[in-house]
């Protein structure tokens, strides 16, 4: 190709013409989830610039809580209408499928985000200083923890009210991300969501030395795998000249129309499409924290302020699963040959990993961070079983977990001490005979998390492991069930440590949430039981939800 | 010129990149590895454009390149607040949590 013919392509639409060159069409209303969102976001940074301090949290918390329920609104609006089943198709030109997939789990982020806006709001749970209540957060992040100018921010009550902005930006980003249908989207909205996330880690109230590490450890290692990521968005469009799903599904299948001598050249070369392939995959797998990528997820978990850490989660999780699905089911399933074997060995060691490393932590968050690994595990699991049963379960498991976990991290933030909370399990002996009420709705998360029946785990992993077994994925299902032994060995002996050991006398107390976080961990005991006793319903709706765009 | 020399270029600078982010001990430094190697990525991207003659490649170029700015901005925050509180912005001496 010579160099006058690519720059002719940028100057003939020119000298012909502005309106020679057609505008694209949006669907906005197909679109409206993520506009909502993202609308609200920049109304939030406004709210910030010209709302006085004493009205910002309450109009913040207003604006988020009524920008996602508007949003869950549209996405019920248009599952209504078919665009989950017999009306999907692909808008914005290409670059967003609306589809079952995208719809369910845009609906799940939604929610767990509606709920997790709850736990950030709480400013119940530490005592008042100087007559104002505050928050997880800093009061002034840019203040240097210990300083005087963080002591006269404390005093003249500030808080950062721009988490709810911060957490909004992110959730537009992770609608977008299993919704995508092109790299280039598919990547921008990866840092979309990304970018918040590492900021609100940063902002701890309490232990700001460890939220700032936590931040800086989560930047660096996510920076470092999107590049990997944009590399092998790089790669696959040089090895099928577009960035678009559907061409370069074409394109691995062999089945293309017209061939340029130039596509012909790319095409030959599998060390693009193998290489650029196994790089995006490396990108995704890190944001679900998969073992070989998953070194940032317990510092990070256990870092970053509670209600973060519920957040990212559940809803990163969901998105991020949401984004690999398609991503294998839709571009790459002409390679399914090479990608099994290599999602075969990243699953086995995922859910033993997480599983065994679990036993040996001492810190309540960074238990949940290794278990979060090991489910992700369990997750993978249904999603190499490439059948539309495969796509369902994990549908479902994603929905069951993500409330599990807003819930079970929204019980984190209760138990304290005079340093915050009280996350060294040590000091959660005991919690059974001073709190029964908390200590028992841990434990029912604790028991959903383990997989017995009657909760909502049991139903997701049996849903996953049937649809792997299915898929003919039989040895997997036998470490899967190991794995899960092995995990419920450690959840059961949180359980143990709290009902069947001595108080200490200088425990821990479990603070009094207000409604907030009280509604938080309602809707998580709520769903768990629900999912776990008739989960018929919901199997079915993500069935239903179960078939992809092309 | 043969194009292809240019994405050995790129694969070049996305390595040295890579062995920074492993190897560097600021965490500035670290920080520009990583810019390093998108802007190995937009060089693939710009390449494989050329290649294939569509602009797709050199459309992504901009956005990658908003992208690091973005990047930058949210990074320097954070790393800049790391550094006043500890006086050190070494990736080593971020181990507070460690078992």
């Amino acid at each position: 190709m010579s160099a006058t013919v690519v720059h002719s392509l940028w100057t003939t639409t020119a000298a012909g013409g502005i309106d020679k060159i057609p505008s694209p069409t949006i669907e906005y209303a197909q679109l409206a989830p993520t506009l909502i969102v993202a609308g609200a976001a920049v109304l939030g940074i406004l709210i910030e610039a010209f709302i006085p301090r004493k009205g910002r949290y309450h109009a913040q918390l207003f604006l988020s809580l009524v920008a996602l329920a508007a949003a869950f609104a549209s996405v019920v609006a248009l599952a209504a209408g078919g665009y989950g089943t017999t009306k999907k198709h692909i808008a914005a030109m290409g670059a967003i499928a609306i589809d079952g997939p995208s719809l369910f789990l845009q609906g799940t982020i939604l929610l767990a985000s509606v709920v997790a806006v709850f736990t950030f709001a709480e400013r119940r749970l530490d005592p008042e200083s100087h007559g104002n209540r505050v928050d997880s957060f800093a009061a002034q992040a840019a203040a240097v923890p210990g300083s005087d100018s963080e002591k006269a921010a404390v005093r003249a009550g500030f808080t950062t009210t721009e988490v709810f902005p911060l957490a909004l930006f992110a959730v537009a980003g992770m609608l977008v991300f299993p919704a995508a249908n092109d790299l280039l989207t598919l990547f921008i909205a990866l840092e979309v969501f990304s970018l918040p996330l590492y900021l609100l880690c940063a902002l701890a109230r309490r232990k700001r030395l460890m939220s700032q590490e936590a931040a800086v450890k989560y930047f660096l290692l996510g920076a470092f795998s999107s590049a990997f990521l944009l590399f092998g968005i790089a790669l696959l469009y040089g090895y099928a000249g577009s960035v678009s799903y559907a061409r370069i599904a074409e394109v691995v299948d062999g089945t293309v129309q017209s061939v340029s001598p130039a596509l012909a050249d790319t095409m030959g070369n599998d060390a693009l499409l193998l290489i650029g392939g196994a790089l995006i995959l490396m990108g995704l797998l890190f944001k679900v924290g998969a073992v070989p990528f998953h070194m940032w997820t317990p510092d990070v978990y256990q870092g970053a302020p509670t209600p973060v850490t519920g957040f990212m989660a559940a809803a990163t999780k969901v998105a991020a699963f949401g984004a690999l699905l398609r991503l294998l089911y839709v571009v790459l399933p002409g390679l399914r040959w090479d990608w099994r074997p290599v999602m075969w060995a990243v699953v086995i060691v995922t859910m033993l990993g997480g599983a065994i490393v679990a036993i040996t932590q001492t810190d309540i968050k960074r238990l949940l961070a290794y278990s979060s690994i090991a489910h992700a595990g369990f997750i993978l699991a249904g999603v190499i079983a490439a059948t539309p049963d495969g796509i369902s379960s994990v549908l479902f498991y994603l929905a069951a977990y993500s409330f599990v976990t807003i819930g079970a991290f929204a019980v984190v933030t209760l138990v304290r001490d005079a340093g915050g909370e009280a996350t060294h399990l040590s000091k959660w002996a005991g919690l059974g005979r001073r709190s029964p009420l908390v200590a028992a709705v841990f434990a029912v998360f604790l028991l959903a998390f383990a997989g017995i029946p009657l909760t909502s785990g049991f139903s997701g992993k049996f849903a996953v492991f049937k649809a792997a077994a299915d898929g003919g994925a039989g040895a997997l299902v036998v470490v899967g069930v190991i794995a899960s032994a092995i995990a419920a060995f450690f959840y059961i002996r949180v359980i143990v440590l709290m009902f069947f050991s001595e108080p200490k006398p200088e425990g821990p107390t479990v603070a009094v949430p207000s409604a907030l976080t009280t509604m938080a961990i309602g809707v998580g005991v709520v769903v768990t039981l629900v999912l776990g006793v008739a989960p018929q319903y919901f199997l079915d709706l993500a069935s239903q939800a179960g078939g992809f765009v092309r | 010129m043969n194009p292809v020399y240019y994405l050995y270029l790129a694969s070049l600078l996305f390595t040295i990149g890579a062995a920074g982010v492993l190897i560097r001990r600021n965490a500035i430094v670290v920080f520009m590895c990583v810019e390093l190697m998108l802007n190995a990525c937009n060089l693939a991207f710009v390449t494989f454009s050329r290649l294939h003659g569509n602009l797709d490649g050199q459309i992504i170029a901009f956005f990658t390149m908003v992208v690091a700015a973005a990047e930058v901005v949210v990074g320097l925050a954070i790393i800049v607040s790391v550094f006043r509180s500890r006086h050190s912005a070494s990736v080593d001496d971020a181990s507070l949590m460690k078992l």
